[in-house]
């Protein structure tokens, strides 16, 4: 018998008694046909719940999180939100990870736990909106079925850790009230949610709730996950994008004692990026990964370039190079406001520069890989996966098998950073598992996670900006040629450009003239999310760009940043539907500043830089100190000042900030992935090098401004001002100015 | 699809202690034998055979660290050690630094205490990576923590650092 409660017209609250006297609440979800319904008329279709709370009779509480856990601390920060308004006891709250369901196997079928998603900062914006009522509505209930037993009023109750607490200083554990309050009867309306001063865990900091496990070596990655009878698949994937397999001779690794099959695998037509398998392949199926690998080692494989290679990364830039300095008109006109030629005609001076930057890879910790288990009626799976929604449909549409026949375990992820948004992988060990049989452990090395990628794009800016007597910016033109991130994911042509340029990114709204444009490139190499998106190499050129400005008028770069800023106001910002606060933007610009004493010179060679961005939501800026001496980048200090929001644990924000600021300061030094003869060049982690301790600041300083706006996500919020403030630190310590990523080879090139 | 004609082949096996034949090793503490492949490297012998999977794989290349591992209490590579070469030694994995009893090693507590995760995944590996150091050198300075090989793809290293100089002072009885 299940109880239910509106929240809105599409979502509900529900409560029933789980075994051995437990209350279990979750926040159901209901269909857009649904809707239109009466929740009474509903009936017992929705008898599964949502992200939910269950306080078992033995004192447990355990509060589900819906979101996959990539590294962004999703499964610390939800389930304390939840824990908040329950007044429960961290101590003794244990988190489960929920996989995808589908609660209904209709055309109308919903989705058990809601959107599933890691990735794009939307875990904890999404949760503020439902996943406090679940906690408010079970204390609730704890409340009134403790009035009921204790014959006191519910106003003169309190509840914490766990308890509700009567003035007379005796207490119910909720262990004793949950078999109860689990037959209560609805309330009229939600239960009104915490104050912020009543709040105990939102604004505390805590640690991963996974840190045990994971530094003991027992949290199980989906890597490490294992059925007996699972043959261990390893692939070999055509190098040439879009290419083909020629000749296979499998004789030899057919003798690899272990070794059971090869199989082919190739692309459905048909299908867009990420949800079939991105090139023909090759893959060895094995008792153990070790045959597998040596199995892989014996096959005898020719591979066919495809008939349009991909070109090389030297031709695609000279194309954007002429392109951005062609007379030919844009893509795409992103935005144009005032008169951008007329400010240049009038300008008192000019400055122009064009920055070019790579395509890079993932390089996820964690490398692709699934463990699949296909029967006739039941798929049992283990998917490291940011879009489990997504994973789900894809293992529907190979299977053949129905939702309810489906079951998708997401463990702890290592490392997502985009990719796992897509399922290429995924799709090949399902059909693998299928093809063979027998269930299937399929996993990419890393020459294979390296160069098959869904690569962030390649990106070639023109800056241009008019300057007035006062050397003042007076007008601002940017112009960026990139292949589109959206490309074969049945994006229409027309909305190919909003992966790439923000209509509303600034500096657009803060000056009379300015002109945003976008050149679209195209080349078989596949591109994809990844962690920032184009926010990170349009930072980077407009931060640099505006640190050039400075330069080039002999005026402290802070000065000029704060000039450009200007006055605070609230400007309109697609997608984010508080606007762009820029007086949030100047105060964590000035505190970046502060940190780093901005104002005290140095004279010891080192030199300052400073940068600043909004996207996602949230703002954020970044001071470093660094130096150069005998060719040797030292970041001596890094400063990253961030508000989000109103936070809700603070030490898993810093580890964000720490982790984006590393991860920006990490690719832009050294990571590029290049095309030549129509093959990536890059197969392993010394050609595709991730930072080493010794080049990272020992450091990195996280100043997070306190805030009572609504909480927005953090993982991609500190990444793109983090390579401009390197940049024009390094133009301050040296006098080369960085145009062109990655920075090291360049440094040294230029010194 | 093209399916392929299986050869006739028999699993790996590995005996129990006490066989007379094959590769002697102890792995936190524990004695095993084994009898399969000498050229296997550690790593799939561990992830595979014995499901201790705090050992990780990252790389081809010996460049990662994911699968550090001690040997003989110095640092080593799992995926580059072979288990012919691994007779009569003792490897210690991320497991075995709790202790018998289930007591966290210094280095896991500061860890802890610290917060140093991210994804989490490469952090097995940085922790058999600073016992290694921790046992050179007590009190290691920044200069000797930036020798560590290791990568985290997150940005874990400054927590890593705090992590490690946390456990330098438990290790002496301090806090």
């Amino acid at each position: 018998m299940a109880a239910r409660l509106s929240l809105s017209r599409r979502r509900f609250l529900q409560w029933m008694a789980g075994t051995a006297g437990a209350l279990i609440v979750g926040v159901g979800e209901v269909s857009a046909q649904e809707a239109d319904l009466p929740l009474a008329l509903l009936g017992d279709n929705v008898t599964r719940l949502g992200p939910f709370v269950r306080i078992e009779g033995d004192g447990r509480v355990i509060i589900g999180a819906r979101d996959p856990d990539c590294g962004e601390g999703t499964h610390t920060s939800l389930p304390r939100i939840i824990a908040d308004e329950l007044d429960a006891d961290w101590q003794h709250v244990e988190v489960l990870s929920l996989g995808p369901e589908v609660v209904r196997e209709q055309d109308t079928s919903v989705w058990r736990y809601g959107h599933q998603r890691s990735g794009n900062a939307t875990s904890i914006p999404a949760a503020w909106a439902d996943l406090r009522q679940a906690g408010a509505l079970t204390r609730w209930l704890l409340l009134q079925t403790a009035a009921r037993r204790s014959g006191i009023a519910v106003n003169r109750l309190r509840t914490a850790n766990s308890r509700v607490l009567m003035p007379d200083g005796r207490r119910y554990t909720y262990a004793e009230l949950a078999a109860d309050a689990a037959n209560q009867a609805p309330p009229q309306m939600p239960p009104p949610l915490k104050t912020p001063d009543q709040y105990h865990l939102i604004g505390e900091a805590a640690g991963d709730v996974d840190a045990k496990a994971i530094v003991s070596g027992n949290t199980r990655y989906a890597i490490d996950h294992d059925y007996a009878d699972a043959l261990a698949a390893l692939v070999l994937h055509c190098p040439y994008p879009g290419g083909s397999l020629q000749s296979i001779d499998t004789h030899d690794a057919l003798k690899i004692d272990g070794v059971k099959k090869v199989l082919q695998l190739h692309p459905q037509r048909g299908q867009p990026l990420g949800h079939t398998p991105l090139s023909s392949a090759v893959a060895v199926l094995a008792t153990s990964t070790w045959a597998a690998l040596k199995g892989r080692d014996k096959l005898k494989v020719t591979w066919r370039p495809a008939k349009t290679p991909a070109q090389d990364t030297r031709a695609l830039e000279k194309q954007a190079h002429e392109l951005l300095t062609g007379t030919g008109d844009p893509d795409k006109r992103v935005r144009n406001d005032g008169d951008f030629e007329h400010a240049q005609h009038q300008a008192a001076r000019r400055v122009e520069a064009t920055y070019v930057q790579p395509f890079v890879a993932h390089a996820t910790a964690e490398p692709m890989n699934a463990l699949v288990r296909i029967d006739a009626r039941k798929a049992t799976l283990v998917v490291p996966s940011q879009l489990p929604d997504d994973a789900l449909v894809m293992v529907q549409r190979l299977t053949g098998l129905t939702p309810a026949q489906i079951e998708i375990q997401v463990p702890r992820v290592g490392g997502g950073l985009g990719r796992r948004l897509d399922h290429d992988w995924l799709a090949e060990a399902i059909m693998l598992a299928k093809a063979a049989g027998k269930p299937v452990k399929l996993m990419w090395t890393r020459d294979q996670d390296l160069t098959q990628d869904m690569y962030r794009p390649l990106a070639v800016h023109q800056l241009s900006a008019a300057l007035d007597r006062h050397g003042k910016i007076s007008g601002w033109q940017q112009r960026r040629a990139s292949p589109s991130a959206l490309a074969r994911r049945g994006v229409a042509a027309a909305q190919l450009w909003t992966s790439e340029l923000h209509p509303d990114a600034l500096p657009a709204g803060l000056l009379p003239n300015f002109q945003s444009d976008w050149f679209a490139l195209d080349t078989a190499l596949p591109r994809g999310p990844m962690r920032g998106g184009a926010d990170v190499t349009n930072a980077f050129a407009v931060q640099s760009f505006i640190d050039e400005v400075a330069r080039a008028t002999r005026t402290d770069p802070l000065k000029v940043h704060l000039q450009l800023l200007g006055e605070p106001q609230v400007l309109p910002y697609h997608g984010q539907s508080a606007g762009l606060d820029t007086g949030r933007l100047i105060n964590v610009l000035k505190l970046a500043a502060a940190r780093i004493d901005w104002d005290k010179p140095r004279h010891n060679g080192h030199g300052l830089g400073i940068a600043w961005h909004f996207g996602y939501g949230g703002y954020c800026a970044h001071a470093l100190e660094v130096s150069v001496m005998k060719g040797k980048l030292r970041i001596h200090r890094a400063v990253c000042a961030i508000d989000v929001g109103r936070v809700v644990n603070p030490r898993g924000l810093e580890a964000q900030a720490i982790g984006g600021t590393v991860f920006g300061i990490s690719t832009a030094l050294g990571q590029a992935i290049t095309v030549k003869n129509g093959q990536i060049q890059q197969h392993n982690l010394k050609q595709y090098p991730l930072a080493h301790v010794l080049q990272l600041p020992p450091a990195v300083e996280v100043f997070s401004v306190a805030s009572t706006n609504a909480p927005g996500g953090a993982s991609p919020v500190a990444v793109p001002s983090a390579a401009p403030a390197l940049a024009s630190a390094v133009f301050a310590a040296t006098t080369v100015r960085i145009r062109r990523l990655p920075l090291l080879p360049e440094l040294l090139r230029l010194l | 699809m093209q399916p392929a004609q299986p050869p006739q082949t028999t699993p790996q096996t590995i005996v129990p202690v006490a066989a007379s034949k094959g590769i002697n090793l102890t792995i936190n503490g524990e004695s095993y034998v084994h009898t399969g492949d000498a050229d296997m490297p550690l790593l799939w012998y561990l992830r595979d055979v014995l499901q201790l999977t705090g050992c990780k794989y990252g790389c081809d290349d010996a460049v990662c660290g994911a699968c550090t591992v001690l040997v003989d209490g110095k640092r080593a590579l799992a995926c580059r050690t072979t288990m012919a070469n691994l007779a009569d030694h003792a490897v210690t994995t991320v497991e075995g630094l709790t202790d018998a009893r289930g007591n966290l090693h210094p280095l896991q507590q500061a860890w802890i205490a610290e917060d140093a995760i991210l994804c989490g995944y490469c952090q097995p590996g940085w922790l058999m990576a600073a016992a290694d150091l921790l046992t050179r050198k007590p009190s290691p300075s920044n200069a000797d923590i930036d020798k560590l090989p290791n990568l985290c793809r997150c940005g874990s290293q400054p927590r890593v650092r705090a992590a490690i100089k946390h456990a330098a002072k438990l290790m002496k009885g301090g806090k």
